[in-house]
């Protein structure tokens, strides 16, 4: 009896998928053009929070250099834009935060977990003042044009990417992999000591999730005609994922993209309505968050929902 | 040849050794008890072994291969395997995936994940713990922690399993039981290193026994001679130890 | 010779600041625990609390040093005795903790700033205090940077004062050791955290007043100090306060010398010194 109701949760959930995803693959042929860039852009935060919780969820290192692998992504869009095929572009901008990650990981990832953190935080600041003096002194120009692209065109390569992740991120929290991220999030030494090589298995998620950052960096691009070292590497880009991770919940899948979801749709709202508060608005939910929300929304939904169930056990 | 032997190891903790000049030899398929005083060096001795801390000097060779200053996750491979003092079970994760990662990467060449399942399995049933297989590992009594710990470094294919002080704080029903499993750990032909403050386990369960003090070794023998060894006895009612008979 | 000299100079007073802002995080990490991700934003504070003194009341902002360091620190200490705290008592572990408040840190690094943004507008400001020249060795410098570099080192010399020779400083350094054990010895542990989390608010808020007095201001401005006080904290070894104190002055230094060679490079050029640290020696200079 239970197994069957496991079976037919796992191809509802299945089902349901599969019928979003042709949803939004069809939207742009019956939504207004508003609604498509929404979606682009929850798309983006979506891309962002996940492949953040994908490495930081379940190993516990807080990485605060989202905007770091994003602006790089941004980057490298603008210097190849004009020269190269946007898939190609993609590619670049995504291999170059992958190898960026390789680095900082394995300055990082080697040492206590607290390193990390900080060398993450300050990796936006350094970036933006590199390349500032690099423009200044070597270039001569301050910012990039980007040429364009049609909406529809980043709405599809933003949900091709987003599938892709979705998939990765799956594959890996199932594999042995997840198991060992898990582990390492749990009791790093016993992990190491069980055959795990941690270092390892942190730098290369921790570069993978850095690749969906830059590619989703590179297609977004676009969207701004003119991009700047300030407009690339943007602090709330690496504080709102985290944000976006822990309002929605970790321990799930779905946790950090409804939390995305919410949050991006939180954001539109708040920019066009309250634009000098928007900032405090989300740094006081952040704080609330951390202190009632330990397991994020989907934690509280099946905090929720076990309750639920087992008064209903308790009745019968 | 011995399978474990150390020449010369020493550990400085700030101007402290916690282990001196260490010389030692483990023999394949034995089970050498190590004992001593509180702070004598013994954990740091295995942290050493098994590569959670580099010697400062000295050399530490598994069946004559020259370990120092490997990586833990390599030494794993190698077929040394450990519990820790302080039990490191992965508290939120259900009993089975705890024993799991220990066969999917404690064993070189990989296993395929559901030989890796199947040799989990197995092992929760030669330690006695199937019937807790699903639940989370925070969930369980102290004394089945510590078998978990066990399991998992059995899992990773052990030749040299190296226990601290896994009979601590457990009642006499635990205990025998904890006795039991070393001795049929013993039978599989793994070779046993353990810690321990339970002077009972480790007399009935050893053939040979280490005494460290000071983070150097002040005698070796069989359990009887240690017994009666005069310099082990002051050593210990000099300090307040734990005789568990 | 003069150009040495002129460097050197330059790098002691821009490496006073970085001193005095390294070891109030240091206060607050090494002590209370905390990776304080928006002290930048209390430096910021303290500059523009002096700021305003100095513009609408026409305050001395050597005298609006005593007025935005207590200002600063009740600001810290209260947050620490009710958000931290609060985190302390939830947070199932010591690392759940540091994990915990350093994201709370976070959101108050957002919360921060944008109050600031109400208050004071989002433009850059500045005000001119002692900004005449004085000649020193045959270089040229500014007399309100001299000043700053004089205040530091005596906010430095009476804070060191205080830890060795006070009761207060000798909880705060037997808090630093051990917490614990600090604790049994009949160490009233949550006051002295949240007094240690103020105080470590207190030298950002000086930090930002002296920073006033000879640089511009923007609301945005935490964000680099707060990297360059992380830099320097573990230049001097994390949990070392005296190691924060040099650390800072070094680093100081090798940005004036950067400055010099190429302007615009020195936050690069920390980080590098940074990377080599994590290569070499991640526990710094007098890190234990």
């Amino acid at each position: 009896m239970g197994i069957v109701r496991v079976i037919s949760k796992r191809s509802f959930v299945l089902g349901l998928s599969l019928l979003i995803l042709i949803l939004l693959a069809t939207s742009p042929l019956y939504a207004p053009l508003y609604t498509v860039i929404l979606l682009t852009s929850i798309f983006m935060y979506v891309i962002i929070t996940v492949s953040w919780t994908m490495f930081s969820g379940p190993t516990g290192y807080i990485s605060l250099a989202s905007a770091a692998f994003f602006g790089v992504g941004i980057y490298t869009s603008a210097i190849l834009g004009k020269a190269l095929p946007l898939p190609l572009v993609i590619c670049m901008g995504s291999l170059v935060s992958f190898c960026l990650a390789l680095l900082v990981g394995a300055l990082t990832l080697r040492l206590r977990g607290i390193y990390f953190v900080m060398f993450t935080f300050g990796l936006v600041e350094l970036l933006l003042h590199f390349i500032l003096w690099w423009e200044v002194n070597i270039t001569g120009t301050t910012g990039r044009v980007v040429p364009t692209v049609s909406n529809t065109t980043v709405y599809y390569l933003m949900l091709i990417i987003f599938v892709i992740l979705m998939l990765t991120a799956y594959l890996i929290k199932h594999s042995k992999y997840g198991l060992a991220l898990q582990s390492i999030g749990q009791e790093e030494d016993a992990a190491a000591h069980t055959g795990v090589n941690v270092t390892m298995v942190k730098v290369m998620t921790f570069a993978i999730s850095a690749f969906f950052m830059g590619a989703a960096g590179a297609i977004m691009a676009t969207r701004w005609t003119y991009i700047d070292p300030r407009i690339a590497f943007n602090p709330l880009i690496s504080f709102l994922p985290v944000l976006m991770a822990i309002f929605g919940g970790m321990g799930q899948l779905c946790g950090p993209i409804i939390g995305a979801a919410i949050f991006t749709y939180l954001e539109e709202f708040l920019i066009t309505r309250f634009p000098y508060y928007y900032m405090l608005i989300f740094g006081i939910i952040m704080v609330v968050a951390i202190l009632y929300m330990p397991d994020g929304l989907v934690g509280l939904i099946q905090k929720l929902w076990k309750r639920i169930s087992e008064r209903k056990h308790a009745d019968t | 040849m011995p399978i474990l032997e150390g020449k010369g190891v020493t550990k400085h903790f700030g101007g402290l050794a916690a282990v001196s000049n260490l010389d030692f030899n483990v023999e394949q398929g034995e089970a050498l008890g190590l004992i001593g005083p509180n702070g004598a060096g013994k954990t740091t001795l295995f942290n050493l072994i098994s590569a959670a801390l580099v010697p400062k000097s000295g050399t530490i060779r598994f069946k004559g291969k020259n370990i120092t200053g490997l990586k833990p996750y390599k030494i794993c491979r190698m077929g040394v395997a450990r519990t820790f003092q302080t039990v490191k079970v992965f508290a939120n994760m259900p009993v089975l995936n705890n024993v799991t990662l220990g066969s999917y990467f404690g064993i070189s060449p990989g296993l395929s994940s559901s030989d890796a399942a199947v040799k989990a399995s197995e092992i929760l049933e030669f330690v006695g713990l199937s019937e807790v297989k699903a639940t989370p590992a925070k969930d369980l009594t102290l004394a089945n922690q510590k078998r978990l710990e066990v399991a998992r470094a059995l899992a990773t294919n052990p030749e040299l399993l190296l226990l601290d002080e896994i009979m601590a704080g457990l009642n006499p029903a635990e205990l025998a039981q904890a006795m039991e499993l070393v001795t049929r750990i013993r039978e599989k032909g793994i070779t046993i290193v353990m810690i321990e403050h339970v002077m009972k386990a480790i007399m009935s369960v050893c053939q040979r026994i280490m005494v460290l003090h000071h983070g150097a070794k002040i005698a070796e023998g069989t359990p009887q001679e240690i017994a009666t060894s005069k310099k082990v006895i002051e050593v210990y009612l000099g300090e307040k130890a734990h005789a568990g008979s | 010779m003069v150009k040495i000299l002129d460097i050197v100079i330059a790098g002691l007073l821009m490496g006073g600041i970085y001193a005095l802002i390294a070891v109030g995080l240091s206060l607050q990490y090494g002590v209370a625990r905390v990776l304080n991700i928006a002290h930048g934003e209390f430096i910021m504070l303290g500059a523009f609390i002096s700021w305003s003194l100095y513009t609408i009341f026409g305050i001395n902002p050597l005298v609006s040093l005593a007025i935005c360091g207590p200002l600063v620190f009740i600001i810290g200490f209260i947050l620490y005795r009710t958000l931290f705290t609060s985190l302390r008592n939830s947070s199932a572990s010591p690392a759940a903790f540091e994990g915990n408040s350093m994201l709370a840190s976070f959101g108050l690094l957002f919360i921060i700033q944008n109050v600031a943004i109400l208050i004071w507008g989002a433009d850059i400001k500045g005000y001119s205090y002692l900004a005449f020249s004085v000649s020193f060795g045959g270089a040229k410098f500014a007399a309100n940077r001299l000043v700053t570099l004089g205040v530091a080192i005596i906010i430095g010399l009476v804070f060191y004062l205080f830890l060795a020779r006070t009761r207060l400083g000798k909880a705060i350094r037997a808090a630093a050791q051990d917490p614990s054990a600090a604790g049994l010895m009949g160490v009233n542990i949550n006051q002295v955290l949240a007094l240690c989390f103020g105080f470590g608010a207190l030298m950002a808020g000086l930090g930002g007043t002296l920073i006033s007095i000879s640089y511009q201001i923007q609301p945005t401005m935490g964000l680099e100090y707060t990297v360059i006080a992380l830099i320097v904290i573990v230049l001097g070894g994390l949990g070392s306060i005296p190691g924060s104190f040099i650390g800072g002055f070094l680093l100081g230094l090798v940005g004036s010398i950067v400055t010099y060679i190429q302007p615009g490079l020195s936050l690069v050029a920390y980080y590098v010194i940074f990377m080599l640290l994590l290569v070499a020696k991640p526990t710094g200079i007098l890190g234990k």
